[in-house]
């Protein structure tokens, strides 16, 4: 089974212990994992910033670049969900783009689904002191249907218990650019988040997008909480939540 | 109405530091979605009739043309008189041309997000007409002076105790602070213009092709007192408010209700089918209905189609994280939320809207909740590409862009930019790994929060490193 493991443009930049977290779980659970060198970016901002040619060349190479896998995998919700959900309306004025986008789309999966219902990993032999809470990413929840996925897969962990805080599917207000463009709304959406982390009291608040993870952090620090760990749940299920990366 | 969209984002600032709306709001919050959620429940296929009901907006929409020319012949073989109009001008004058015309001196209102479009009351006032607001939250904005905040709480953003200074000012009667003494008093002081009002305007939540109906729902009786009591009676509606058939009116109805309040049916329902016939008790002797389009044919033949599904049940807004901090206010025109962020510059323009699509986090919220399936975050995206093909977006953003997707297009390139970037990130975050302080654009990121630093590598290279090795 050739797996091809999309980093995603902000792990690779930002927090590459994401992808060598993904890269450890889908090895261990027997893939023959390929990261193409050239992968840059899934072209998300440009489309949600209306910049449609711009998206278009990214996805494209995108497509190319994945273009000899069984499955493409992704540590993001966002991310796959911009190829599953969105690359087909991207491309449909280039006909022969839009059906590579319809087969690769049909191969595309978060991790955490794929490690669930495609290799359903049973076992995971890792231990996590702690209580963590989830937060459902929205891209991952409603384009992607993750719910119980990382649940399941947490629940594995030894050592490990989930404590669900109100309201977890609620937006954090990271939206990409908006988060740049909105500051203030932005900074309000991301205060509430960390009111319901705060009141749930857990160890670490864990999550499947890095896009959130660095907003949901940056608040909760400026805000002066330096205890609570911000961890991708990659990296809680592959045990590789200290700080360094090599 | 005016439209103040373009201080989208100085009023949301001054909202989100408003104590008062801020309280409001998550009262609000907490009572319309609470209640959805637990409304939808009852229905044990709610996503088989939202398909339906999606379905049925759809076909509507492409077959208007005879749905409402079946309306038409149907509604004036009923006694309904019938006018067509485009402009928000022409309605205006049409609705005051009625009244001139039958020596109508004072107006009854129902809500009508329609009548706020067009600024029908003020129109009708400075024709020398009293227009009243019936629906209470619509008589609260009235006295206030101000404008909806909300499609179907139009006064949802003012606390009890706005109302009760409110009420005593213009009643001039004592101060009450019990919700049901408030709303009692309300009644009393509207309860003779019922009476004596010569004419009555309503809006339309649908218009039943086959019976030549329309069709309005209320929770305070005012809609039926509204469409009876008067001598004249008025109905202004937008084209694409036009359903087939009564069975399609009763698969939206078991929508309607509970994506808006949470109620399994709005306590009123009228369906009107022309004037008062011989040997009926009430209704008025004459019905005029005044079809609208405003834009509604542009926004038909365009890649918006999908917005003109809404059937105005405010379920995008309730659920938006955008609204529920900010209100309706900032949205600056009548539709606020998700659906006004379409809307608006869909039927004011694109360039006095130019911060609705973007103010929006992509969610999906909104058409999740959305009863009729509108894929509100697709919509609001496609008009971020007619900014950027227009030149409305942003320089900085657009050239950003272009830089972003060049850079990403020439992996070699980029492999170094990000290394460099990691490097650099990693030295400014310190010992702690926190970014305090962004330059240029992420001054916006700073300002609230910190950005946890790169930790000095790519992905990339650290997998490259272990492939040599």
């Amino acid at each position: 089974m050739r797996v091809g493991l999309l980093i995603t443009c902000l792990a690779d930049l930002m927090r590459p212990s994401i992808g060598l977290a993904a890269l450890k779980l889908l090895e261990r659970a027997g893939c023959d994992v390929v990261v193409p060198s050239t992968q840059t970016c899934c072209g998300q901002p440009g489309y949600n910033s209306g910049d449609r040619p711009a998206a278009q060349a990214l996805a494209r190479k995108l497509i190319s670049e994945f273009s000899d896998c069984d499955y493409v995998v992704v540590p993001s919700g966002s991310c796959s969900g911009m190829i599953k959900t969105h690359y087909v309306e991207l491309l449909s004025e280039l006909p022969e783009a839009r059906a590579k986008a319809e087969w690769l789309a049909a191969r595309t999966w978060e991790l955490t689904d794929f490690l669930a219902n495609v290799v359903r990993l049973d076992a995971i032999d890792v231990r996590f002191d702690g209580t963590v809470t989830y937060h459902d990413s929205c891209a991952g929840l409603r384009e992607m249907g993750v719910k119980n996925q990382p649940r399941e897969l947490l629940a594995k962990v030894s050592g490990l218990s989930i404590r669900e805080m109100h309201d977890s599917e609620q937006c954090c207000g990271f939206g990409g650019t908006f988060a740049i463009k909105y500051g203030d709304i932005s900074v309000r959406l991301a205060d509430l988040k960390c009111d319901e982390v705060a009141k749930c009291k857990a160890d670490a608040l864990v999550l499947g997008d890095l896009g959130c993870m660095l907003n949901i952090e940056g608040r909760l620090r400026r805000r002066g909480d330096n205890r609570t760990k911000v961890l991708h749940v990659a990296e809680v299920l592959a045990g590789m939540t200290g700080e360094e990366v090599e | 109405m005016e439209i103040t969209s373009a201080h989208f984002k100085k009023v949301a600032g001054q909202k989100l530091a408003d104590k008062k709306v801020q309280e409001a709001l998550a009262r609000a919050k907490g009572k319309f979605v609470v209640a959805r959620a637990k409304a939808i429940e009852e229905l044990d296929n709610f996503e088989e009739i939202r398909r339906a009901a999606a379905d049925v907006r759809d076909h509507c929409l492409a077959n208007l043309d005879q749905y409402l020319e079946q309306w038409e012949d149907n509604a004036t073989a009923a006694g309904t008189i019938v006018h067509w109009v485009e402009s928000a001008e022409e309605m205006n004058r049409t609705l005051l041309d009625i009244a001139t015309g039958n020596n109508v001196r004072k107006v009854i209102k129902s809500k009508s997000m329609l009548g706020e479009e067009t600024g029908v009351n003020e129109y009708l006032e400075r024709g020398g007409i009293d227009v009243r607001e019936t629906d209470l939250g619509e008589y609260i904005i009235q006295q206030a002076k101000e404008y909806p905040s909300h499609i179907i709480a139009p006064a949802t953003h003012k606390s009890k105790d706005d109302i009760a200074t409110l009420f005593a000012e213009r009643h001039q009667r004592p101060r009450l602070d019990d919700i049901a003494q408030l709303t009692h008093e309300a009644r009393e002081i509207l309860r003779p213009h019922f009476l004596d009002a010569d004419m009555g305007i309503t809006g339309a939540n649908f218009l039943v092709a086959e019976t030549g109906s329309t069709m309005i729902v209320t929770n305070e009786g005012n809609g039926r007192m509204t469409t009876t009591l008067p001598r004249i009676h008025v109905a202004i509606a937008s084209i694409e408010k036009c359903i087939p058939t009564l069975e399609d009116l009763s698969l939206l109805m078991r929508l309607l209700a509970r994506s808006a309040t949470g109620q399994s049916i709005s306590n009123y329902l009228s369906v009107t089918t022309g004037p008062r016939r011989d040997g009926d008790s009430d209704g008025p002797e004459q019905f005029h209905v005044i079809l609208v389009d405003i834009g509604r044919t542009r926004v038909l033949g365009s890649e918006l189609r999908p917005a003109l599904r809404c059937i105005r049940c405010g379920a995008c807004m309730n659920h938006c994280p955008v609204y529920q901090n900010i209100g309706g206010h900032a949205y600056g025109w009548v539709y606020p939320g998700p659906i006004g962020s379409v809307l608006t510059p869909a039927y004011v323009g694109l360039e006095k809207a130019v911060d609705l699509p973007n103010a929006a986090t992509f969610c999906n919220q909104c058409s999740v909740a959305c009863p009729v399936k509108i894929p509100l975050p697709d919509l609001m995206r496609k008009l971020r590409e007619k900014q950027t093909e227009l030149k409305l977006a942003p320089a900085g953003q657009r050239v950003a862009m272009r830089v972003w997707a060049w850079l990403a297009s020439r992996p070699t390139l980029y492999a170094w930019a990000t290394k460099l970037a990691a490097r650099v990130g990693k030295i400014a975050g310190g010992r702690q790994g926190l970014v305090h302080r962004l330059p240029l654009v992420g001054a916006e990121w700073t300002r609230g929060r910190d950005l946890p630093a790169p930790r000095g590598k790519t992905f990339r290279e650290i997998y490259a490193a272990r492939k040599r090795s």
